[in-house]
Protein backbone atom coordinates (compact mmCIF):
# COMPACT_ATOMS: atom_id res chain seq x y z
CA UNK A 1 0.00 0.00 0.00
CA UNK A 2 1.52 3.41 -0.94
CA UNK A 3 2.54 5.48 1.83
CA UNK A 4 2.54 9.13 1.62
CA UNK A 5 4.51 11.77 3.73
CA UNK A 6 2.99 14.00 5.51
CA UNK A 7 3.57 17.30 7.28
CA UNK A 8 1.65 19.41 9.39
CA UNK A 9 1.54 22.24 11.82
CA UNK A 10 0.65 21.35 14.73
CA UNK A 11 -0.16 23.05 17.60
CA UNK A 12 2.64 25.52 16.58
CA UNK A 13 4.84 22.56 15.94
CA UNK A 14 6.38 20.96 12.32
CA UNK A 15 5.70 17.13 12.69
CA UNK A 16 5.96 14.68 9.75
CA UNK A 17 4.36 11.27 9.74
CA UNK A 18 4.43 8.86 6.62
CA UNK A 19 0.96 7.29 6.61
CA UNK A 20 -1.37 5.12 4.40
CA UNK A 21 -4.12 6.67 2.37
CA UNK A 22 -6.85 5.61 4.51
CA UNK A 23 -5.40 7.04 7.52
CA UNK A 24 -7.95 9.68 8.89
CA UNK A 25 -6.68 12.99 10.67
CA UNK A 26 -7.57 12.02 14.16
CA UNK A 27 -5.82 8.52 14.05
CA UNK A 28 -2.77 10.27 12.49
CA UNK A 29 -2.90 12.46 15.18
CA UNK A 30 -2.84 9.99 18.12
CA UNK A 31 -1.02 6.86 16.67
CA UNK A 32 1.61 8.69 14.67
CA UNK A 33 2.03 11.84 16.52
CA UNK A 34 1.00 10.63 20.00
CA UNK A 35 -1.37 13.31 20.64
CA UNK A 36 -4.08 11.39 22.30
CA UNK A 37 -6.31 14.19 23.22
CA UNK A 38 -8.17 14.03 20.50
CA UNK A 39 -11.03 11.59 21.14
CA UNK A 40 -12.59 9.27 18.65
CA UNK A 41 -16.24 8.27 19.68
CA UNK A 42 -18.64 7.47 16.59
CA UNK A 43 -16.44 7.90 14.03
CA UNK A 44 -18.77 8.55 11.58
CA UNK A 45 -19.17 12.48 12.05
CA UNK A 46 -21.92 12.63 14.66
CA UNK A 47 -20.36 13.25 17.91
CA UNK A 48 -18.05 15.59 17.59
CA UNK A 49 -15.56 14.02 20.06
CA UNK A 50 -12.60 14.43 17.82
CA UNK A 51 -12.90 18.02 16.66
CA UNK A 52 -10.00 19.60 15.83
CA UNK A 53 -9.22 23.05 14.20
CA UNK A 54 -7.80 22.92 10.58
CA UNK A 55 -6.20 26.36 9.63
CA UNK A 56 -8.48 27.89 11.99
CA UNK A 57 -12.02 26.20 11.24
CA UNK A 58 -13.54 23.42 13.69
CA UNK A 59 -13.68 20.32 11.76
CA UNK A 60 -14.39 16.45 12.39
CA UNK A 61 -10.60 15.02 12.30
CA UNK A 62 -12.45 11.43 11.53
CA UNK A 63 -14.13 12.91 8.19
CA UNK A 64 -10.41 13.65 6.68
CA UNK A 65 -7.78 12.23 5.56
CA UNK A 66 -4.60 12.93 7.06
CA UNK A 67 -3.04 12.72 3.41
CA UNK A 68 -5.57 15.30 2.18
CA UNK A 69 -4.90 17.85 4.58
CA UNK A 70 -1.39 17.49 4.29
CA UNK A 71 0.27 20.92 5.01
CA UNK A 72 -2.47 22.67 6.99
CA UNK A 73 -2.33 23.93 10.76
CA UNK A 74 -3.49 22.00 13.26
CA UNK A 75 -5.01 22.75 16.63
CA UNK A 76 -6.05 20.15 18.63
CA UNK A 77 -7.16 20.24 22.59
CA UNK A 78 -3.15 20.27 23.62
CA UNK A 79 -2.74 23.53 21.66
CA UNK A 80 -5.88 25.20 23.72
CA UNK A 81 -3.99 25.29 26.96
CA UNK A 82 -2.60 28.75 28.31
CA UNK A 83 1.19 29.97 27.38
CA UNK A 84 2.37 29.41 30.42
CA UNK A 85 1.41 25.61 30.28
CA UNK A 86 -1.45 26.06 32.50
CA UNK A 87 -5.34 25.85 31.62
CA UNK A 88 -6.77 27.31 28.67
CA UNK A 89 -9.46 29.42 29.51
CA UNK A 90 -11.82 27.07 28.00
CA UNK A 91 -10.17 24.39 29.91
CA UNK A 92 -10.72 26.71 32.94
CA UNK A 93 -14.14 27.12 32.68
CA UNK A 94 -15.33 23.93 32.40
CA UNK A 95 -13.03 22.83 35.91
CA UNK A 96 -14.70 25.92 37.27
CA UNK A 97 -18.39 25.07 35.87
CA UNK A 98 -18.42 20.94 36.27
CA UNK A 99 -18.72 21.54 32.98
CA UNK A 100 -17.48 17.87 32.58
CA UNK A 101 -17.44 14.17 34.34
CA UNK A 102 -16.58 11.40 32.26
CA UNK A 103 -14.74 13.56 30.71
CA UNK A 104 -14.66 11.74 26.79
CA UNK A 105 -16.21 14.74 25.01
CA UNK A 106 -14.17 17.12 26.16
CA UNK A 107 -11.43 17.57 23.79
CA UNK A 108 -14.00 18.02 21.25
CA UNK A 109 -16.03 21.03 23.21
CA UNK A 110 -13.10 22.64 23.89
CA UNK A 111 -11.70 22.99 20.46
CA UNK A 112 -15.10 23.65 19.07
CA UNK A 113 -15.84 26.40 22.22
CA UNK A 114 -12.35 27.78 21.48
CA UNK A 115 -13.05 28.58 17.81
CA UNK A 116 -16.23 29.57 18.31
CA UNK A 117 -15.78 32.33 20.68
CA UNK A 118 -12.55 33.61 18.58
CA UNK A 119 -15.79 34.39 15.95
CA UNK A 120 -18.58 35.58 18.65
CA UNK A 121 -16.75 36.75 22.07
CA UNK A 122 -19.79 37.39 23.64
CA UNK A 123 -22.32 34.71 23.47
CA UNK A 124 -25.51 34.73 25.05
CA UNK A 125 -27.26 31.64 26.36
CA UNK A 126 -29.09 30.33 23.63
CA UNK A 127 -26.09 31.37 21.28
CA UNK A 128 -24.00 28.79 23.46
CA UNK A 129 -26.00 26.48 23.59
CA UNK A 130 -26.14 26.71 19.22
CA UNK A 131 -22.68 26.71 19.06
CA UNK A 132 -22.32 22.99 20.94
CA UNK A 133 -25.25 21.71 19.18
CA UNK A 134 -22.72 19.35 17.14
CA UNK A 135 -21.33 18.12 19.80
CA UNK A 136 -22.44 15.20 22.33
CA UNK A 137 -21.85 14.76 25.86
CA UNK A 138 -23.80 11.46 27.55
CA UNK A 139 -22.77 12.67 31.22
CA UNK A 140 -23.67 15.96 32.32
CA UNK A 141 -26.91 16.66 30.58
CA UNK A 142 -25.42 20.45 29.19
CA UNK A 143 -26.70 22.68 31.30
CA UNK A 144 -22.66 22.89 32.78
CA UNK A 145 -21.40 22.77 29.40
CA UNK A 146 -23.71 25.91 28.20
CA UNK A 147 -22.52 27.39 31.71
CA UNK A 148 -18.95 26.94 30.98
CA UNK A 149 -19.38 28.30 27.51
CA UNK A 150 -20.39 31.56 28.65
CA UNK A 151 -17.69 31.57 32.05
CA UNK A 152 -14.96 31.06 29.07
CA UNK A 153 -16.18 34.16 27.56
CA UNK A 154 -15.88 35.85 30.75
CA UNK A 155 -12.02 34.59 31.22
CA UNK A 156 -11.81 35.53 28.07
CA UNK A 157 -12.84 39.09 28.32
CA UNK A 158 -10.86 39.36 31.69
CA UNK A 159 -7.45 38.32 30.29
CA UNK B 1 -14.64 1.32 12.01
CA UNK B 2 -12.01 2.34 9.13
CA UNK B 3 -12.13 3.03 5.61
CA UNK B 4 -11.03 0.10 3.11
CA UNK B 5 -7.48 0.64 1.85
CA UNK B 6 -7.54 2.75 -1.36
CA UNK B 7 -5.22 4.56 -4.12
CA UNK B 8 -5.39 8.37 -3.46
CA UNK B 9 -4.83 10.99 -6.25
CA UNK B 10 -4.07 14.13 -5.53
CA UNK B 11 -4.22 15.96 -8.99
CA UNK B 12 -3.02 19.59 -8.63
CA UNK B 13 -4.70 20.65 -12.04
CA UNK B 14 -8.38 20.43 -13.49
CA UNK B 15 -7.06 18.91 -16.44
CA UNK B 16 -4.94 16.52 -14.87
CA UNK B 17 -8.07 15.48 -12.50
CA UNK B 18 -9.79 14.74 -15.84
CA UNK B 19 -7.11 12.73 -17.11
CA UNK B 20 -7.00 10.67 -13.88
CA UNK B 21 -11.07 10.69 -13.68
CA UNK B 22 -10.94 9.09 -16.83
CA UNK B 23 -8.36 6.33 -16.77
CA UNK B 24 -10.36 5.08 -13.74
CA UNK B 25 -13.77 5.07 -15.12
CA UNK B 26 -16.28 3.05 -12.24
CA UNK B 27 -13.59 2.90 -10.05
CA UNK B 28 -12.63 6.27 -9.53
CA UNK B 29 -14.18 8.67 -6.88
CA UNK B 30 -13.96 12.37 -6.40
CA UNK B 31 -13.59 13.30 -3.05
CA UNK B 32 -14.39 17.15 -2.07
CA UNK B 33 -15.01 18.08 1.39
CA UNK B 34 -15.92 14.04 2.00
CA UNK B 35 -18.79 15.02 5.11
CA UNK B 36 -21.07 12.48 3.31
CA UNK B 37 -18.21 10.40 1.76
CA UNK B 38 -16.26 9.67 4.16
CA UNK B 39 -18.55 8.48 6.80
CA UNK B 40 -19.92 6.01 4.42
CA UNK B 41 -16.43 4.87 4.05
CA UNK B 42 -15.62 4.17 7.60
CA UNK B 43 -18.30 2.59 7.64
CA UNK B 44 -17.86 0.03 5.09
CA UNK B 45 -20.75 0.90 3.16
CA UNK B 46 -18.75 2.03 0.48
CA UNK B 47 -15.50 0.90 -0.92
CA UNK B 48 -14.20 2.73 -4.07
CA UNK B 49 -10.47 1.50 -4.83
CA UNK B 50 -9.40 4.66 -5.83
CA UNK B 51 -10.01 8.59 -4.33
CA UNK B 52 -9.45 11.44 -6.46
CA UNK B 53 -9.01 14.64 -4.13
CA UNK B 54 -9.84 17.62 -5.48
CA UNK B 55 -9.23 19.84 -3.03
CA UNK B 56 -6.10 20.93 -4.44
CA UNK B 57 -8.09 22.93 -7.88
CA UNK B 58 -8.09 26.01 -6.29
CA UNK B 59 -9.48 27.28 -9.08
CA UNK B 60 -12.84 25.76 -7.93
CA UNK B 61 -13.29 27.49 -4.47
CA UNK B 62 -14.91 30.28 -6.46
CA UNK B 63 -18.36 32.11 -5.62
CA UNK B 64 -19.26 33.71 -8.49
CA UNK B 65 -21.62 36.44 -8.08
CA UNK B 66 -23.63 37.87 -11.78
CA UNK B 67 -26.73 39.73 -12.43
CA UNK B 68 -28.25 36.25 -12.95
CA UNK B 69 -26.94 33.88 -10.83
CA UNK B 70 -24.84 32.61 -8.02
CA UNK B 71 -22.24 29.93 -9.76
CA UNK B 72 -20.50 28.16 -6.82
CA UNK B 73 -17.61 26.08 -7.79
CA UNK B 74 -16.77 22.47 -6.05
CA UNK B 75 -14.49 23.00 -3.40
CA UNK B 76 -16.19 26.10 -1.92
CA UNK B 77 -17.40 25.12 1.47
CA UNK B 78 -20.77 25.29 2.60
CA UNK B 79 -19.84 27.75 5.30
CA UNK B 80 -17.84 29.83 2.28
CA UNK B 81 -21.45 30.17 0.42
CA UNK B 82 -23.11 30.91 3.59
CA UNK B 83 -21.03 34.01 4.79
CA UNK B 84 -20.44 35.54 1.47
CA UNK B 85 -22.33 38.61 1.50
CA UNK B 86 -22.76 39.02 -2.21
CA UNK B 87 -24.86 35.99 -2.67
CA UNK B 88 -26.82 36.79 0.77
CA UNK B 89 -27.85 40.05 -1.09
CA UNK B 90 -29.14 38.82 -4.40
CA UNK B 91 -29.92 35.33 -2.86
CA UNK B 92 -31.21 35.63 0.37
CA UNK B 93 -32.30 31.71 -0.03
CA UNK B 94 -28.83 30.85 0.03
CA UNK B 95 -28.44 31.23 3.42
CA UNK B 96 -31.78 30.63 5.15
CA UNK B 97 -31.10 26.74 3.79
CA UNK B 98 -27.36 26.68 4.42
CA UNK B 99 -28.05 27.23 8.46
CA UNK B 100 -29.80 24.16 8.34
CA UNK B 101 -27.35 21.73 6.63
CA UNK B 102 -25.60 19.70 9.44
CA UNK B 103 -23.70 21.87 12.10
CA UNK B 104 -21.31 24.46 11.59
CA UNK B 105 -18.53 22.10 11.81
CA UNK B 106 -19.59 20.01 9.29
CA UNK B 107 -20.11 23.03 6.74
CA UNK B 108 -16.49 24.19 7.46
CA UNK B 109 -15.60 21.42 5.28
CA UNK B 110 -18.57 19.90 3.27
CA UNK B 111 -19.25 21.58 -0.01
CA UNK B 112 -22.55 22.57 -1.60
CA UNK B 113 -21.84 20.97 -5.39
CA UNK B 114 -20.85 17.81 -3.06
CA UNK B 115 -24.04 17.73 -1.58
CA UNK B 116 -25.93 18.30 -4.40
CA UNK B 117 -23.70 15.57 -6.21
CA UNK B 118 -24.42 13.60 -2.97
CA UNK B 119 -28.32 13.60 -4.34
CA UNK B 120 -29.52 12.75 -0.75
CA UNK B 121 -33.05 13.37 -1.06
CA UNK B 122 -33.24 14.37 2.79
CA UNK B 123 -30.32 17.50 2.25
CA UNK B 124 -31.35 20.88 1.80
CA UNK B 125 -29.22 21.84 -1.28
CA UNK B 126 -30.29 19.49 -3.72
CA UNK B 127 -33.96 21.47 -2.81
CA UNK B 128 -32.25 24.65 -3.10
CA UNK B 129 -31.34 24.00 -6.84
CA UNK B 130 -34.38 22.29 -7.97
CA UNK B 131 -36.59 25.17 -6.46
CA UNK B 132 -34.72 27.56 -8.23
CA UNK B 133 -34.02 25.79 -11.35
CA UNK B 134 -30.35 25.89 -11.58
CA UNK B 135 -27.73 23.56 -13.40
CA UNK B 136 -24.97 21.59 -12.91
CA UNK B 137 -21.84 21.90 -15.04
CA UNK B 138 -19.91 18.71 -15.89
CA UNK B 139 -16.65 18.55 -17.19
CA UNK B 140 -14.73 15.12 -18.58
CA UNK B 141 -11.36 14.71 -20.71
CA UNK B 142 -14.20 13.83 -23.92
CA UNK B 143 -16.00 17.50 -22.78
CA UNK B 144 -18.42 19.32 -21.00
CA UNK B 145 -22.25 19.43 -20.14
CA UNK B 146 -24.71 21.28 -18.61
CA UNK B 147 -27.31 19.31 -16.63
CA UNK B 148 -30.80 21.00 -15.84
CA UNK B 149 -31.75 20.22 -12.26
CA UNK B 150 -35.04 18.37 -13.69
CA UNK B 151 -33.01 16.12 -15.54
CA UNK B 152 -30.01 15.74 -12.55
CA UNK B 153 -31.48 13.72 -9.86
CA UNK B 154 -32.21 10.61 -10.48
CA UNK B 155 -33.20 8.69 -7.40
CA UNK B 156 -32.05 8.73 -4.00
CA UNK B 157 -28.04 8.92 -3.33
CA UNK B 158 -28.27 9.09 -7.81
CA UNK B 159 -27.59 11.67 -9.84
CA UNK B 160 -26.54 12.08 -13.68
CA UNK B 161 -23.15 12.19 -12.87
CA UNK B 162 -21.46 9.49 -15.03
CA UNK B 163 -18.38 7.64 -14.36
CA UNK B 164 -14.96 10.25 -15.66
CA UNK B 165 -17.29 13.45 -14.99
CA UNK B 166 -16.67 15.88 -12.26
CA UNK B 167 -18.90 18.87 -11.14
CA UNK B 168 -17.12 21.46 -11.51
CA UNK B 169 -19.65 23.93 -10.39
CA UNK B 170 -23.46 24.62 -9.54
CA UNK B 171 -25.35 27.50 -10.81
CA UNK B 172 -28.08 28.91 -8.78
CA UNK B 173 -30.28 31.50 -10.96
CA UNK B 174 -31.44 34.69 -9.10
CA UNK B 175 -35.56 34.82 -8.95
CA UNK B 176 -37.28 37.48 -10.38
CA UNK B 177 -37.64 40.68 -8.41
CA UNK B 178 -39.98 41.13 -6.03
CA UNK B 179 -39.88 37.19 -4.94
CA UNK B 180 -39.10 36.27 -1.12
CA UNK B 181 -38.09 33.10 0.05
CA UNK B 182 -38.08 30.86 3.49
CA UNK B 183 -36.54 27.88 5.04
CA UNK B 184 -38.45 25.65 7.47
CA UNK B 185 -37.84 22.14 8.76
CA UNK B 186 -38.46 20.03 11.52
CA UNK B 187 -35.88 17.97 12.61
CA UNK B 188 -35.67 15.50 16.07
CA UNK B 189 -32.38 17.59 17.35
CA UNK B 190 -31.24 20.84 15.47
CA UNK B 191 -28.95 19.51 12.86
CA UNK B 192 -30.44 16.55 12.31
CA UNK B 193 -31.60 15.55 8.75
CA UNK B 194 -34.77 16.78 8.48
CA UNK B 195 -38.52 15.17 9.07
CA UNK B 196 -39.85 17.64 6.43
CA UNK B 197 -38.21 20.75 5.26
CA UNK B 198 -39.14 23.17 2.31
CA UNK B 199 -38.10 26.30 0.49
CA UNK B 200 -40.31 28.40 -0.78
CA UNK B 201 -40.49 31.62 -2.92
CA UNK B 202 -43.21 33.99 -3.66
CA UNK B 203 -43.09 36.60 -6.45
CA UNK B 204 -45.16 39.63 -6.15
CA UNK B 205 -45.78 41.94 -8.82
CA UNK B 206 -45.92 45.94 -9.16
CA UNK B 207 -49.27 46.08 -6.80
CA UNK B 208 -48.28 43.34 -4.17
CA UNK B 209 -50.12 40.30 -5.41
CA UNK B 210 -49.46 36.91 -5.98
CA UNK B 211 -47.52 36.29 -9.20
CA UNK B 212 -46.32 33.05 -8.82
CA UNK B 213 -45.71 30.70 -5.38
CA UNK B 214 -43.95 27.07 -5.05
CA UNK B 215 -42.28 25.38 -2.63
CA UNK B 216 -39.45 22.46 -3.17
CA UNK B 217 -39.44 19.84 -0.25
CA UNK B 218 -36.76 17.53 1.38
CA UNK B 219 -37.60 13.84 2.80
CA UNK B 220 -40.40 14.25 0.72
CA UNK B 221 -39.73 11.13 -2.30
CA UNK B 222 -37.16 9.73 -3.95
CA UNK B 223 -35.21 12.99 -5.10
CA UNK B 224 -36.40 17.15 -4.54
CA UNK B 225 -39.99 17.37 -4.61
CA UNK B 226 -41.24 20.53 -5.85
CA UNK B 227 -45.19 21.86 -6.06
CA UNK B 228 -46.59 24.85 -7.36
CA UNK B 229 -49.49 27.17 -5.68
CA UNK B 230 -49.70 29.60 -8.05
CA UNK B 231 -52.93 28.69 -9.30
CA UNK B 232 -53.93 27.99 -5.70
CA UNK B 233 -53.39 31.58 -4.13
CA UNK B 234 -52.38 33.36 -7.69
CA UNK B 235 -54.06 36.93 -8.07
CA UNK B 236 -54.17 37.65 -4.29
CA UNK B 237 -52.56 40.06 -2.36
CA UNK B 238 -49.53 39.03 -0.46
CA UNK B 239 -51.68 39.19 2.53
CA UNK B 240 -54.76 38.04 1.75
CA UNK B 241 -53.76 34.78 0.46
CA UNK B 242 -55.47 31.22 1.69
CA UNK B 243 -51.88 29.62 2.84
CA UNK B 244 -53.53 27.03 4.97
CA UNK B 245 -55.30 25.62 2.05
CA UNK B 246 -52.29 25.78 0.35
CA UNK B 247 -50.64 23.56 3.00
CA UNK B 248 -53.52 21.52 2.58
CA UNK B 249 -52.77 21.09 -0.93
CA UNK B 250 -49.47 19.85 -0.43
CA UNK B 251 -50.03 17.78 2.46
CA UNK B 252 -52.90 15.78 -0.38
CA UNK B 253 -49.87 15.79 -3.44
CA UNK B 254 -46.75 14.62 -1.53
CA UNK B 255 -45.95 10.93 -1.08
CA UNK B 256 -43.41 10.31 1.92
CA UNK B 257 -41.87 7.06 3.14
CA UNK B 258 -42.01 6.36 6.67
CA UNK B 259 -39.00 5.37 8.63
CA UNK B 260 -38.16 5.08 12.50
CA UNK B 261 -38.02 9.02 13.16
CA UNK B 262 -41.67 9.08 11.78
CA UNK B 263 -44.61 8.02 10.11
CA UNK B 264 -45.53 9.01 6.43
CA UNK B 265 -48.87 10.53 7.88
CA UNK B 266 -46.76 12.50 10.83
CA UNK B 267 -44.34 13.42 7.47
CA UNK B 268 -47.93 14.76 5.20
CA UNK B 269 -49.03 16.27 8.74
CA UNK B 270 -45.50 18.62 8.29
CA UNK B 271 -45.49 19.40 4.79
CA UNK B 272 -48.81 20.97 5.18
CA UNK B 273 -48.16 23.00 8.24
CA UNK B 274 -44.74 23.91 7.27
CA UNK B 275 -45.83 25.21 3.52
CA UNK B 276 -48.25 27.27 4.80
CA UNK B 277 -46.14 28.72 7.51
CA UNK B 278 -42.89 29.16 4.73
CA UNK B 279 -44.91 30.78 1.90
CA UNK B 280 -46.64 32.95 4.29
CA UNK B 281 -42.82 33.68 5.26
CA UNK B 282 -41.88 34.19 1.93
CA UNK B 283 -44.46 36.70 1.14
CA UNK B 284 -43.50 39.09 4.16
CA UNK B 285 -39.72 38.61 2.70
CA UNK B 286 -41.00 39.54 -0.41
CA UNK B 287 -42.70 42.69 0.69
CA UNK B 288 -39.53 43.21 3.27
CA UNK B 289 -37.18 43.41 -0.15
CA UNK B 290 -38.76 45.16 -2.21
CA UNK B 291 -39.54 48.01 0.13
CA UNK B 292 -35.89 47.83 0.62
CA UNK B 293 -35.02 48.14 -2.92
CA UNK B 294 -38.04 50.89 -3.37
Amino acid sequence: MTQHDVTFTVNGVPRTASVPSRRLLADALRHDLGLTGTHLGCEHGVCGSCTVLVDGRPMRSCLLFAVSVDGAEITTVEGCRAPDGGLGPVQQAFVDCHGLQCGFCTPGFVTTITAYLRENPEPTEEEAREAIGGNLCRCTGYQNIVKSVLRAAELQKES
Amino acid sequence: MKPSAFEYHRPETLDEALGVLAELGADGKVLAGGQSLVPMLNMRLAAPHHLVDINRLTDLARIDVTTDAVTVGAIARHADVEHSAHAERVLPLLRQALTHVAHPTIRNRGTTVGSIVHADPAGEMPSVLALLGGSVQLASASGNRVVPVDDFFLAPLESATRPGELATSVTFPIPARHTGSAWLEVSRRHGDYAMCGLGALVTLDEDLRIASARGTYVSMGPTPVTVDFTELVGGRSYDAADWSAAGKYASSVVDPEEDIHATAEYRRHLAGVLTGRALKAAAAHAVARTEVAA
